[in-house]
């Protein structure tokens, strides 16, 4: 019996009067590989933010680990314009913020890098170790809490030699080369200890020799750490070698979901691509 | 969710960490042996020059004044700079700091002369002087704190907007004639103790400022930076923006209101209708002609600016005659028409200030003059 | 009855004032539309004006005198965006606002360096500066031609955004600036005419509201700045009606405030309801709420 990590209850999203997710329900277990596929616009990132509360969902919950993280139903202006399925049980509302679900153990990259542009690759490292630092604000100024630092410090620079990213340490992470900018987000979001990580479009902007390479990373890593992955991709190459299971989505619903064989069969995933030009 | 185990919790200290901890603190010394050395020669030369100049010399009011106004640039460097929170609510806390410290150490028999409409005030006991000054900052730091809680979830300009509206309000509060027994209304807050010698500012706002850049090196001065960098990135990292902000805010605030104690003792009165806010241009000016990001630029330029609007630039405001030959323009007031000029040049054509966000330490003064050497002596050589 | 007849002056004066900020929180609020930025110099403009109409006066009669000192804070306002604010269009946010407020600090310096630091007196207008007495209370007439003037260069200012081409063009960059330039849109020229639009209002509020109060000081502009700011934000910064609503509430609110007898707080007063707009509804009576893209 699989062990479920994550697991998302009817998310629906609703911006105004426009649903960019609907009734979204997915599953992942401990140690897949999961990839979230759909033409642009499909709502992908838009569940990552539900999961990673960045936003609060209009409606539905996000388990992880058996435990409900996030969850919302209509309130205030919503109640009226919400388009979403009507659910006859009012949800808890749960609303962390992101800081805290990266605390539980969910990391996440980003579409569109976000690194700490002003701070050296070494320290957009050691921010990930912040959190998890017994240690306040008291202690850290007086530097009673060097130990904590100095193993903060190791884990990082083991960390950054592991992703061949030692060398450039101490160099602006906004100096370094856009392939290793995604790998150094990679390795940040490592860094904050996670169980579940979730990929952005790691291999947005690469050329299919640097996705090749990429794939073997993530199955590296996923072994590595013990992880579980939910990925969004648009590389097909790269999610078909790599994925146990993806789920498609198109204009905020779920088409399709399967092994990456019985995806590529399907009607409505070949339909729905379609009517893009390019797989990008 | 779990609350327990996001608390961060305080170390707990095993039993041999003391003597790990001094070996440290001496490892400390003698690597930074050099600084402390030119640290020490500081002191002593302006030691020495008080020794030898006027105590009237404009150089003593350059230095006490902007010590002062470094300690609080700093300060504003810290939120502005390092977290990337636009406050403008510096006057206010410094107010807070000003009228804390007169309030706590204007001595029991001189109270009947100062709060004269009414009826000597209603505290009667006074704080030794050091113990006022870390009240004046803890004031400033729980006012800072509980402006915080609404106004810190703002952005960026609505920020500003917010903090510049509490320093008014504060202003308006202290001069309320109701709170006159303990903050004397609108009239001055006089004979408090108050410092001498040069020595003194230096020292406090030295102290305070290596608090500031021990937090800045911090793993909190890191989250610090990663807010300013990315908000959303650093939430993602597990940083708790709202407790961090709000953890700079009142960091900040708490050496604001020390250094505007410090600013009422180098001017021996204080009225709240001083702490305009024109204050905190003036200390945000600093900050970005020193370098947003910068604490050793803002040191630097605080110096620079006193010494520019208080010294050297004074011969802008009287008239001047060569021979009979009167100088255009000087009259009272070209001096800061000029001055205001240089800001401009500054804020538009060099925005990244003096230091831009480098900092100026012993290694890479080292490193110059050793470069500089190496030029000369190839220079020679070809 | 009798509460009215008593306090009659301080509702009109409140009306008449909050048609003054509503004139200068307009330039704020267009210029944060566009911009996104506090026209911190805004305030100072609206500062010159006020001396501008006083030494013009001294030696011109007041129907030159009057054109000359909105034509001088129009082309104040042209340089200073031309000036301080363009050469840091891709700058950080932070920077144009630090400029802004170096700009308003060269203002009020170079107020000073003229004035020697004292307070001028404004001259009289004819006819706007005579008593009129309303009910029981007396007054000048510029307190009952404030309202109506004001809405009146609303109205004309509405039809203008509304109706003409460089209207469109600046409603087209609140919404979205890149865009904008991407569709052709020229952006410089459009920035200027916000600023010329801006500071002809600013003028005119200054007409109005230093007949009012008779003097010009070198920081006359600051607070009025400040709360017209107040304002702008109140009514959902971006928003001309909102401005204009915004301004007459704080204006009326201010002098309730002081009938209390509370003058002290009078400018306290106006952050107070500042800061409780802002964390109760951020974006202000009529403003739009904006998400980032994450």
């Amino acid at each position: 019996m699989m062990e479920n990590i994550l697991h998302t209850e009817k998310i629906t999203m609703q911006f105004g009067g426009v649903v960019a997710l609907y009734n979204l329900t997915i599953d992942v277990n401990k140690g897949e590989i999961v990839a979230l596929i759909g033409p642009n616009g499909a709502g992908k990132t838009t569940a990552f933010n539900c999961i990673t509360g960045v936003y609060e969902p209009t409606n539905g919950s996000v388990s992880f680990c058996g435990e409900t993280i996030v969850s919302n139903h209509p309130q205030g202006r919503m109640k009226k314009l919400y388009l979403g399925e009507e659910d006859k049980e009012k949800l808890r509302v749960i609303r962390p913020t992101p800081d805290k679900i990266t605390k539980l153990g969910i990391a996440r990259t980003f579409q569109n890098i976000r690194l700490f542009k002003s701070l050296t690759v070494f320290e957009n490292v050691l921010v990930a170790k912040h959190m998890r630092a017994k240690q306040n604000v008291l202690t850290a100024t007086l530097r009673l809490n060097w130990r904590e630092e100095k193993r903060a410090r190791e884990e990082s620079l083991a960390l950054l030699e592991e992703q061949g990213l030692l060398q450039y340490k101490d160099d602006l992470a906004s100096s370094l080369p856009y392939g290793l900018q995604r790998r150094l987000e990679i390795s940040r979001a490592l860094a904050t200890e996670p169980k579940l990580l979730l990929l952005d479009e790691p291999a947005a902007g690469m050329n299919p020799q640097e996705t090749q390479e990429l794939a073997e990373f993530i199955v590296k890593i996923k072994n590595k750490y013990d992880l579980t992955v939910l990925m969004i991709e648009h590389h097909m190459d790269l999610v078909m070698q790599i994925s146990d299971r993806i789920y498609v989505l198109d204009f905020g619903k779920l088409i399709a979901h399967g092994t990456p064989g019985e995806v590529q069969k399907n009607q409505r995933v070949i339909d729905a691509y379609l009517g893009v030009a390019d797989d990008a | 969710m779990n609350e327990k185990n996001i608390n961060i919790n305080g170390e707990i200290t095993p039993p041999d960490k003391k003597n790990i901890f001094f070996k440290s603190v001496v490892g400390f010394l003698r690597k930074n042996w050099i600084g402390f050395t030119l640290l020490a020669a500081l002191f002593a030369i302006i030691f020495i020059l008080e020794q030898v100049l006027s105590s009237s010399s404009m150089l003593f009011v350059v230095l006490k004044k902007g010590a002062i106004y470094a300690l609080v640039a700093v300060s504003m460097n810290l939120l502005n700079g390092f977290t990337g929170l636009f406050s403008l609510g510096q006057a206010g806390f410094m107010l807070i700091g000003a009228y804390t410290y007169a309030i706590f150490t204007i001595p029991a028999e001189a109270r009947t002369a100062v709060y004269q409409y009414f009826d000597g005030g209603i505290i009667n006991f006074t704080v030794p002087v050091p113990i006022a000054l870390i009240m004046a900052g803890l004031a400033a730091a729980l006012f800072a704190y509980l402006v915080g809680l609404p106004v810190l979830r703002l952005k960026s300009d609505y920020l500003a907007i917010a903090t510049l509206g509490f320093a008014e309000i504060i202003r308006a509060f202290f001069q309320w004639d109701k709170l006159g027994p303990v903050t004397n209304g609108s009239n001055l807050l006089r004979r408090f103790p108050v410092f001498s010698s040069t020595l003194y500012p230096f020292i406090v706002s030295g102290i305070c400022i290596a608090i500031i850049v021990l937090l800045i090196n911090s793993s909190y001065g890191r989250a610090f930076k990663a807010i300013r960098d990315d908000e959303v990135a650093a939430e993602a990292m597990g940083i708790n923006l709202a407790r961090h902000k709000q953890l700079s805010f009142t960091v900040s605030s708490f050496f604001a209101g020390v250094g505007g104690a410090l600013l009422a003792m180098y001017q021996t009165t204080v009225q709240a209708a001083a702490f305009k806010s024109a204050m905190t241009y003036e200390i945000l000016l600093i900050v970005v002609i020193g370098g947003i990001g910068s604490v050793t630029g803002s040191c630097l330029s605080s110096f620079l600016f006193i010494a520019s609007s208080e010294w050297w630039l004074r011969f802008l405001d009287s008239e001047t005659y060569i021979g009979s030959f009167k100088l255009p323009l000087l009259a009272s007031g070209f001096r800061k028409v000029v001055f205001s000029i240089i800001i401009m040049v500054v804020v538009l054509f060099y925005s990244r200030g003096i230091m831009g966000t480098n900092e100026i330490s012993v290694d890479a003064l080292l490193r110059f003059f050793r470069k500089l050497f190496r030029k000369d002596s190839k220079g020679e050589a070809a | 009855m009798e509460f009215l007849n008593t306090n009659l002056p301080y509702i009109l004066a409140g009306i008449s004032v909050g048609g003054q900020y509503a004139l200068i929180a307009i330039g704020y609020t267009m210029v944060y539309g566009i911009l996104r930025l506090i026209n911190f110099a805004h305030g100072d403009i609206f500062m010159v004006a006020g001396f501008a109409m006083v030494y013009l006066s001294a030696s011109l009669p007041l129907y030159i005198s009057i054109p000359m000192t909105i034509i001088i804070t129009v082309v104040l306002g042209f340089a200073v965006e031309r000036m301080a604010y363009r050469p840091l269009r891709t700058a950080p946010r932070m920077s144009i606002m630090i400029s802004a407020i170096g700009v308003s600090y060269l203002l009020q310096n170079c107020a000073w360096y003229i004035t020697s630091g004292l307070a001028k007196q404004y001259p009289t207008i004819p006819w706007i500066s005579e008593s009129i007495s309303i009910g029981t209370a007396t007054t000048k007439i510029v307190t009952v031609i404030t309202p109506v003037l004001t809405l009146v260069l609303v109205i004309a200012l509405v039809i203008l955004i509304k109706y003409t081409k460089i209207g469109m063009a600046m409603r087209a960059m609140a919404k979205d600036f890149e865009t904008s330039r991407l569709m052709g849109v020229k952006i410089n020229s459009v920035i200027s005419f916000t600023f010329i639009i801006g500071s002809f209002l600013a003028a005119i509020g200054s007409l109005l509201y230093f007949t009012n109060y008779a003097t010009v000081t070198p920081i006359a502009g600051a607070m009025p700045g400040l709360k017209a700011f107040v304002a702008a934000v109140f009514g959902g910064i971006g928003s001309i009606p909102g401005a204009v609503i915004g301004a007459f509430i704080i204006g009326i609110c201010e002098n309730v405030i002081k009938m209390f007898g509370w003058t002290t707080f009078s400018d306290a007063f106006t952050f107070a309801l500042l800061i409780i707009i802002l964390v109760a509804k951020p974006t202000g009576l009529f403003g739009e709420k904006s998400t980032d893209k994450v």
